[in-house]
């Protein structure tokens, strides 16, 4: 076990440095950076105080150095725990990043257990009684949440949380709440925000893991050995949940890996919409007027989340199913 | 069974007539096949996976409704009762109309009735009344709006138009009173093509990164397997939206179109390009191929002349699931303002204008163009299930 810890580690750092330089390139595309939009601004309204902190920054971040080095620059940042500085907020990334890095967090790891709380029981429902009326209506349901865009569902939920419950439209918690100290009233309001987005998320990927499931299920249950338990007189419920369901979780648990890409992607999407401060909207806003670093590393550290999750999910796979530790090399 | 069995036996001693044919032996006599039998075991792959297909209901209607709409795509001008900015400054907001067909007890045909408009002072809200005395009988096949059928061919011709001096807004309008199903059938054209023109891109890139890592193993295989990995890891949306807020504001809305189709396309190959390696791996080692290897055949040859149509329904059947997801990406891309603008107009574009909770408290029509994506992307993933299930019609 512990050579094979080690050896997806390894696999692990150039993958990272690949995705660091795919980074770097995308968000330096866009022709002219931040700076110099600034600059030009500022001279046109002949202020000439802040160009030298300009200048300051742009020495600091070698802008005018070629863009090897100033790749190079970034990663030794990162590494340190630089995350580079933001020239819209004027603070450093770090400091904006740390609470909404936090609260994306918290919105995906809360869907995720949505997820697996509603995917479960519908999944085993619909294997164990395929082809009835209840499988087919709930099928239909996991299409119909496939294929809603997610921001419109989270619009449509917003308006009948407001004229239902009266939940006030966007953020994450009543205003009065911001800013203070919790309490069991703002842990309270905070949760009645919440559940939109963890619904709206939760839809389309309880739906993937409500078919996955029943798919693998269906075929775990024609096997001999299903056969051979009933015959022997197992009680049903037991007889489910000791072997076919644990063989059928397998790829469940590899899914996580492929799961988190989408939680983390979709909620960029849906924030925007309900305005909630995770990370989606500053990122927007950052691509949108090329606060370069900011931007980079947002994309960087959620790539970075993705790809620790799917390092976890491949570990927990591993610990569950000798086979595949055992096999070596290629994951998933 | 018994009964049977024993009569034979019973009648054994009396003699048995003695028959001998004359007609001349045939040695494969036994063999032969009925018509049936021989279509069945003649048809080509391709008609087996129809047969299968066939079967398969609910693929069927849904390749049946893909076909209309692409079909559509075709007309959308004559399809359109409006052209796509055709202004109404008297009717801007208004309401769906619902057709009806009787009026008063009379059957007349399919009708909408005309609107009483008034603004609430106080709220400076629109509001829209229907007229019931005021029953405006559509026409078909008949001269409305003059538009450029692609661009090039002028015309005027309309599937149905308003009656004269009437309006016929079957999904409302919006913000500049432009008619939304007008508007929605001319969208079909971008959102329907942007998945195809993705699909085919993605298609290209996976079936040859995919094929060279597959037949050559070694370290091409190494190089494709890690970069599909790091391209696999990156949350979808967020390089989507980096990657199209780095197209150029200057580039013209068809540079842009081919932009965002490009994007969708690149970053889709990976699952196509698994999948295509996994199988030549296997397929490889086949006599056949070793057979193609010893006559001489060059690589390309005997990838994309005997290994990729061996399983190319798989491919088709799994690029068919991966279209809605396009499609969808496109509406999000479009909805977040980073996406295809104005003038261009996709459902996603259209989605543009219901981005606040205000159009769906009062202006919930804006929100139809969802319904055909829905539909669409229903229809894809059905159809792809189907085709999945027919891909390998021997099992």
């Amino acid at each position: 076990m512990l050579s094979y810890i080690a050896r997806r580690v390894f696999i692990m750092v150039p993958t990272l440095i690949a995705i660091s330089a795919i980074v770097f390139i995308i968000i330096r595309l866009p022709p002219g950076d931040y700076l110099t939009t600034m600059m030009n601004e500022l001279q046109s309204q002949g202020e000439g105080a802040n160009i030298e902190k300009i200048e300051f920054l742009r020495q600091q971040y070698g802008m005018d150095r070629p863009a090897i080095e100033q790749y190079a620059r970034w990663v030794i940042g990162l590494l340190q725990g630089d995350l580079g500085w933001s020239f819209e907020y004027n603070v450093p990334v770090a400091q904006l990043i740390g609470q909404r890095l936090l609260m994306s967090f918290l919105v995906a790891f809360t869907t995720l257990i949505f997820t697996y709380i509603i995917a479960f029981p519908i999944g085993i429902y619909s294997a164990t009684h395929q082809y009835s009326w209840g499988d087919y209506g709930l099928t239909l349901l996991g299409f119909i949440g496939l294929a809603t865009p997610s921001f419109l569902l989270a619009l449509i939920l917003l308006y009948l949380a407001n004229v239902l419950f009266g939940t006030t439209i966007g953020g994450m918690m009543d205003e009065q709440y911001l800013g203070q100290p919790m309490s069991w009233a703002k842990f309270l309001s905070v949760l009645a925000h919440l559940w939109i987005p963890v619904v709206v998320l939760g839809t389309s990927s309880t739906a993937e893991m409500i078919r996955l499931l029943r798919a693998n299920l269906l075929d775990e249950l024609q096997k001999q050995y299903v056969v051979t338990g009933r015959a022997k007189g197992l009680p049903p419920g037991r007889l489910l949940v000791k072997y076919p369901l644990r063989m059928a979780l397998n790829p469940f648990i590899a899914d996580i890996g492929s799961i988190l890409p989408h939680l983390i992607s979709g909620s960029a999407i849906v924030s925007v919409v309900l305005s909630l401060p995770t990370n989606g909207p500053m990122l927007l806003r950052a691509l949108q007027s090329q606060d370069m670093y900011l931007a980079g590393s947002f994309v960087m550290l959620e790539a970075c989340l993705v790809v620790v999750g799917v390092f976890v999910s491949d570990l927990a796979l591993a610990a569950l199913d000798p086979r595949i530790r055992l096999q070596g090399g290629a994951m998933r | 069974m018994n009964d049977s069995a024993a009569s034979p036996v019973a009648a054994a001693p009396e003699r048995l007539p003695h028959f001998v044919s004359d007609a001349p032996f045939d040695r494969r006599g036994g063999e032969r096949l009925s018509p049936e039998l021989e279509r069945y075991y003649r048809a080509s792959q391709w008609k087996m996976m129809w047969w299968k297909l066939k079967r398969h209901r609910l693929a069927v209607v849904s390749g049946a409704i893909l076909v209309v709409m692409y079909a559509s795509i075709l007309f959308s001008e004559i399809i359109a009762p409006y052209n796509l900015n055709t202004r109404h400054a008297d009717f801007i907001y208004a309401p769906p109309q619902p057709i009806h067909l009787i009026h008063d007890g009379h059957f007349i045909g399919p009708y909408v009735y005309g609107f009483d408009y008034r603004l609430d002072l106080d709220t400076l809200r629109r509001t829209y009344t229907p007229n019931l005395a005021q029953v405006e009988r559509l026409r078909f096949f008949c001269l409305g709006d003059r538009y450029k059928w692609w661009g090039v061919i002028p015309g005027r011709f309309h599937l149905v138009c308003p009656a004269e001096g009437g309006t016929l807004f079957v999904f409302g309008t919006d913000r500049l009173g432009r008619d939304m199903f007008s508007r929605l059938a001319y969208g079909a054209r971008v959102s329907l093509t942007i998945g195809l023109i993705g699909i085919t891109l993605s298609f290209l890139v996976g079936i040859t990164l995919g094929g060279i890592a597959g037949y050559y193993g070694g370290w091409p295989d190494h190089l494709i397997q890690r970069s599909i990995e790091v391209l696999q890891s990156f949350p979808k949306l967020p390089l989507w939206m980096a990657l199209s807020a780095a197209l150029p504001v200057s580039w013209s809305p068809l540079y842009v179109y081919f932009g965002i189709t490009i994007i969708l396309g690149l970053l889709t190959w990976t699952g196509l390009a698994r999948a295509v390696r996994s199988k030549l791996l296997a397929l490889r080692e086949e006599d056949f191929c070793t057979a193609a290897v010893l006559m001489g055949a060059s690589p390309r040859r005997i990838i994309g002349r005997h290994l990729l149509p061996s399983f190319m329904s798989h491919l088709i059947a799994s690029a068919t699931l991966h279209i809605p997801q396009m499609i969808l990406g496109e509406t999000a891309l479009s909805f977040l303002g980073l996406g295809l603008r104005p003038p261009i107009t996709s459902w996603g574009v259209l989605l543009t204008e219901a981005q606040n909770i205000n159009v769906v408290a009062l202006y919930p029509w804006l929100m139809i163009p969802v319904v055909p994506v829905i539909v669409t992307v229903l229809a894809f993933n059905f159809l792809g299930d189907g085709l999945r299930d027919a891909a390998d019609p021997y099992k």
